[in-house]
């Protein structure tokens, strides 16, 4: 290629379209601002009732003992359970979806299940899952092993399709049954990384277990919304806190559960 | 001299109309190293993995053990396979189990699923596996994971994962070429070793002329997808070499 001689050599091409897009932003931005009165003065109005609604809370106390204890229980089972229903069904539905060891058939309606089961927020689904079960910890599990499903299955699907083949196809060699290929050839390879997504799952589900009570599916968060309504604002403190620590004490046991599955040296590539 | 293994009109075209192997017909003993050499592109892999059906053939037929797996399904597919042992370029074990676990996938055409996901594989296959590790230099390896090992060490692995299944039959696809040259001359002889010690005849694709000199009892030229030569060492001559590789700029 010819050397141009030009002296206004350009070195960065310049991108008019590329502009045009983030003026347009930076105008919707200020449009929208100005429709939703975000202001200002109506931010300053905002903190004077924040700062009465922290006054409020503080000291933080705990008014129902009984309730609080119960419902950081039902938090805690509906998380757990959810989570376990959720990676026990994901496993085979992922393994469907993946496209390099499924035939089409297969993976499309897995990859339609999981496309459902992610389209909604849990809270969605939860209010569902109330009107078809009705009221309680039922609804609660159902809402978030649908969001389990979602998730697992297609980040496990998407493991399994980044795989080496070269392992499969000497396993596959040896004469070993479809389920042998699968457990000597592919779970060694994606097995680390699927204890990441449960665990991480597990995580979120329990932050999600203490919001469903809102919508009347079971564990704390009935109990938080009822204190809002009571304007029992020392208590929804309490509340609050008790959900972070129950939320680092699970964050605590995923580490550990990734430790006891995950060798040291294994989780590199997560 | 019974044939163990006959191909007949093998044929295998990927595009359609494109011929890789044009009509390969071959039949091997059943002792031996035979060495298939070629260029790259040749169809020696291809022609190797029609054998145990990791690629289907277009047409033709493939006789062993008194069956044509060219036309196998299913089951018998996959108990045609567990007679044939396979080793790999890139040795192709699966990196993040041990070694042991490793040398027990040569067996697991003969384990139910839930005993493997169990590990509870025979006794004497764990003997065995052991046996074997000894074999090929590799005692006091077996509860290393595999991608701990050297390459060469990789490789000692793969062969004895494919000792392991008892084969009638040891495949190898160009099992030194990611190797040094060293280490190539050591998995060669461990290779011929390890047919000769348990009676399976070999048939070991390759790039190098000169290992294949050294190890084969019988050598297969390719080029295009046709046989061009089969015999012995003596008689790869320059002009045979010529007609294999083509030109001559190589040959000094």
């Amino acid at each position: 290629m010819a050397v141009s001689t030009d002296t206004r050599r350009v070195a960065f091409r310049t991108n008019p379209w590329g502009r045009a897009g983030w003026l347009l932003l930076a105008a919707y931005v200020v449009y929208a601002a100005g429709r939703l009165d975000f202001t200002w003065d109506r931010f300053v109005l905002g903190l004077d009732s924040g700062a009465k609604f922290i006054g409020r809370m503080f000291p933080p106390e705990i008014l129902q003992p009984e309730s609080l204890a119960k419902g950081l229980m039902e938090s805690l089972e509906i998380a757990i359970l959810a989570s376990f229903i959720g990676i026990v069904i994901s496993l085979p539905i992922g393994l469907l979806a993946a496209r390099n060891l499924m035939p089409a058939w297969a993976t499309w309606p897995a990859r339609a299940i999981i496309a459902a089961a992610r389209s909604f927020h849990p809270v969605i689904v939860a209010i569902i899952f109330v009107k078809a079960v009705g009221f309680g910890a039922m609804a609660g599990i159902g809402a978030l092993t649908v969001a389990s499903v979602g998730f697992i299955g297609k980040l496990f699907a998407e493991a399994i399709e980044e795989i080496s083949l070269k392992q499969v196809e000497a396993v596959r060699a040896t004469g070993a049954s479809f389920m042998n290929v699968i457990l000597f050839g592919v779970m060694p390879q994606v097995f680390g990384r699927f204890i990441g997504f449960a665990t991480y799952q597990l995580d979120s589900n329990l932050r999600n277990s203490t919001m469903v009570g809102i919508v009347g599916a079971g564990g704390i968060g009935g109990t938080l919304f009822s204190a809002f309504q009571r304007f029992d604002y020392e208590f929804v403190a309490a509340i609050l806190l008790c959900i972070i620590a129950m939320i680092m004490v699970g964050e605590v046991l995923a580490t550990w559960v990734r430790g006891v599955f995950v060798e040291k040296g294994r989780v590199e590539d997560e | 001299m019974s044939a163990s293994l006959e191909v007949r009109g093998l044929v295998k075209e990927y595009v359609r109309g494109k011929r890789v192997l044009d009509g390969i017909s071959l039949a091997f003993a059943a002792t031996g190293l035979t060495a298939i050499i070629g260029a790259s592109g040749t169809g020696k892999s291809t022609l190797l993995r029609c054998v145990n059906r990791l690629v289907e053939p277009t047409s033709g037929e493939i006789h062993f053990g008194g069956r044509d797996i060219a036309h196998l399904k299913g089951r018998d597919l996959r108990e045609a396979r567990r007679e044939i042992g396979m080793v790999f370029q890139e040795y192709n074990l699966v990196e993040r189990l041990t070694v042991m676990e490793n040398l027990l996938s040569g067996r697991l055409g003969y384990v139910h699923a839930l005993k493997a996901w169990l590990r509870k594989f025979p006794q004497a296959d764990i003997d065995r596996a052991f046996d074997l590790l000894d074999e090929v230099g590799l005692a006091g390896y077996a509860t290393q994971r595999a991608d701990a090992l050297s390459g060469g060490q990789r490789q000692r692995v793969g062969i004895a994962r494919a000792v392991m299944q008892r084969p009638k039959l040891l495949l190898a696809d160009e099992p030194t070429s990611s190797l040094d040259p060293k280490t190539s001359v050591e998995i060669m002889s461990l290779m011929r070793d390890m047919g000769r010690e348990h009676g399976i005849p070999v048939i070991v694709n390759m790039h190098d002329v000169e290992l294949a000199k050294r190890f084969a009892d019988r050598i297969v030229g390719m080029a295009g997808g046709t046989v061009v030569y089969d015999g012995g060492a003596e008689g790869l001559t320059d002009n045979v070499l010529k007609s294999i590789y083509g030109g001559e700029s190589w040959l000094t």
